[in-house]
């Protein structure tokens, strides 16, 4: 079938995965269920301890065998040593066939793919993938369908029970022994745990790993001791250097401080910017900037922000020491300095869990009450769709992250990209993989213009008198075409190997093997 | 024009392209390698077969490895390539076969 943004969703695939296509970004709006549930198993003897000798010891205690599902998360990013900690572990016990259910996997995870290729891993669902684990997808290596999600979209499989989490991993910067758990507190800080919250509500066993153990009880917990049910101690849950790469140094790039002004431009041009505004960013140079000069016009014009959302890095953070936002609601930190934040103001800069940051199927998430979110994207198309997962050489390469939770939800959502990078042009004709469908794109802010989806009239309106140099998505795409010629599509193979799914659980698109270039004499 | 000798032009940097030439008499052969090959391998090809055929090459191996350069780019460093091949580095024809 063809789905709603245009894409050929194969009819086997919709069989396999008992998945529907993508039908429209408020297609499920209303969409009723009953939540999944965790089997739990009561810890009525006082006198029973948590503490587990090993990880090995750990898995034996959860039963671990073929065919389960794991889980993990990633505020450790590329300083994690969890994954492989617990995986190599799993790999020398000859467990095969497992789900890894994790909220992203990076660089740091390399080691898993060896896994792959002997069956211990056959089933991956992840925000996305980077490194290693990219190209061992797609080249085929894995098994079965690998399933990139958004943040949001994670939090409503795992809620609806389409996921079902055998064994979830906890990494806890500070725990006690009976599993009260904190983000900071210990020797490697990661801020928050806000993406592991669902999988201690829904998983059947729930471990947590730390490397400080702090008298009981170690509270305000981030994850309760009536979710865990065990504790294990390490040498080392994480690397901090790696944790945080530290605070982002201000771009001195021209082209991302053309495109930073330009999108300060259009923020204080829209109806949304008045006081109370609330607002979310990446960790992009460019956006980075455009908070920088945001905050500038913010005190010269005596507007302050309602509340900021993120993945916070330092200079958000400092929206909150000079008095310009009231509060951070808080799912990871990018630096030290958000890390430090969430410890220094405590009743301003809060943790918030995954669901509430993002999650479709829940009562109500904080995505639905943005106005603005600045997002990058690697490519965008003239329909205004993103791809933030697939490289330009059809390797899996990145992550969904919140990118399409946030701008289905934000009154006006803006997607800063170079034109060029390089050869490869950000602007085209259709994006190689479809991540964020385009009708919740609002704006697209390139270093050569700034194009409005046809659909905001409104925000055409706000910029008439703007001097904002606004183009059409095409005229943008032309200039790039005219530089850099027309990019051929991308040639794949035919075995499907990956979904990006929806955050509503449906089809967004599929992504194919890749396979060598050739030339057509 | 013959390739008389070995030679080489451009770099490995971002955006550009290295191009090495050598004598042949099977025609040209030609290998690309280049980081932007799946979008642009077809453009890059042309580009290359389009310069040397200007410059009147058909003989020689050439090889190509191409770190997402323009067109433009491509083109410069084939005829450097060319020319060296030849040890011409005074009055060269600029607007003549060199656009």
């Amino acid at each position: 079938m063809i789905n709603a943004v245009g894409r050929e969703i194969p009819e086997e695939i919709l069989k396999l995965t008992g998945k529907e296509g993508y039908q429209g970004a408020k297609a499920k709006d209303n969409y009723e269920f009953t939540r999944g549930a965790a089997k739990i198993r009561a810890m009525v003897d006082p006198g029973r301890s948590k503490l587990a000798e090993s990880i090995r010891d750990v898995l034996t205690k959860c039963g671990i065998r073929d065919g389960m599902t794991v889980s993990f998360h990633h505020h450790f990013r590329e300083g994690d040593y969890v994954v492989n900690m617990v995986m190599e572990e799993i790999h020398k016990m000859g467990i095969k066939d497992l789900s890894i259910c994790a909220t992203s996997l990076g660089k740091a995870h390399d080691p898993i793919v060896p896994m792959i290729e002997d069956g211990t891993v056959t089933s991956i669902r992840s925000s996305g993938v980077r490194g290693k684990i990219g190209e061992a997808i797609s080249t085929g290596k894995l098994k079965n369908l690998a399933v990139m999600c958004s943040h949001g979209g994670r939090v409503r499989a795992i809620e609806s029970g389409e996921v079902h989490i055998d064994i979830a991993f906890i990494g806890a910067p500070s725990a006690d022994e009976y599993g009260n758990l904190k983000a900071n507190g210990g020797k490697s800080n990661c801020g928050v745990l806000s993406y592991a919250m669902a999988d201690a509500q829904y998983a059947d066993k729930v471990v947590a790993i730390t490397d400080t153990l702090v008298p009981f009880p170690n509270v305000p917990a981030s994850i309760s001791m009536t979710n865990v049910d065990y504790v294990v101690v390490v040498d080392e849950i994480g690397n901090p250097a790696k944790i945080a790469t530290g605070a982002a140094k201000p771009t001195t790039d021209m082209r991302k401080l053309r495109m930073a002004d330009y999108c300060t431009q259009f923020v204080i041009n829209t109806p949304y910017f008045k006081d109370g505004f609330s607002y979310q960013t990446g960790v992009g140079g460019a956006s980075i900037a455009s908070t920088i000069s945001l905050a500038e016009e913010m005190e010269k014009r005596g507007i302050h922000m309602g509340f900021g959302v993120g993945g916070l890095t330092a200079p958000m953070c400092s929206l909150l020491e000079r008095g310009l936002v009231d509060v951070l609601v808080d799912t990871q930190d990018f630096d030290l300095g958000a890390v430090e934040s969430i410890q220094k103001h405590p009743d301003r800069h809060i943790e918030i869990s995954a669901s509430e940051y993002a999650n479709p199927f829940n009562k109500g998430a904080y995505v639905n009450k943005l106005d603005f979110v600045i997002l990058a994207a690697l490519e965008v198309d003239v329909n205004f769709n993103c791809n933030v997962v697939v490289g330009s050489d059809g390797v899996i390469t990145g992550a969904q992250g919140g990118h399409p939770d946030t701008a289905a939800g934000a009154k006006c959502t803006i997607v800063i990209a170079p034109l060029l990078q390089g050869r490869i042009p950000a602007v085209c004709t259709n994006v190689t993989t479809v991540t964020t469908p385009g009708e919740t794109v609002d704006v697209i802010i390139t270093d050569y213009g700034i194009a409005i989806n046809p659909k905001r009239q409104d925000l055409m309106e706000c910029m008439k008198d703007s001097k904002l140099p606004i183009r059409t998505i095409e005229e943008l795409r032309d200039m790039a075409y005219s530089i850099v010629g027309e990019p051929d599509p991308v040639q794949f193979g035919d075995r499907v190997v990956g979904i990006i799914e929806g955050r509503d659980g449906t089809i967004m698109d599929v992504v194919r093997e890749i396979k060598p270039y050739e030339f057509k004499d | 024009m013959e390739i008389k000798k070995a030679a080489m032009a451009g770099t490995l940097e971002s955006s550009d392209a290295q191009v090495s030439v050598e004598p042949g008499t099977k025609g040209i052969e030609l290998s690309i390698e280049s980081s932007v090959i799946h979008q642009f391998g077809r453009q890059i090809k042309a580009t290359v077969l389009e310069t040397l055929n200007r410059l009147g090459v058909t003989d020689g191996k050439v090889t190509v490895v191409d770190k997402g350069a323009l067109d433009c780019t491509l083109k410069a460093r084939v005829e450097c390539a060319v020319y060296r091949s030849n040890e011409v580095a005074e009055n060269l024809p600029w607007g003549g076969v060199i656009r």
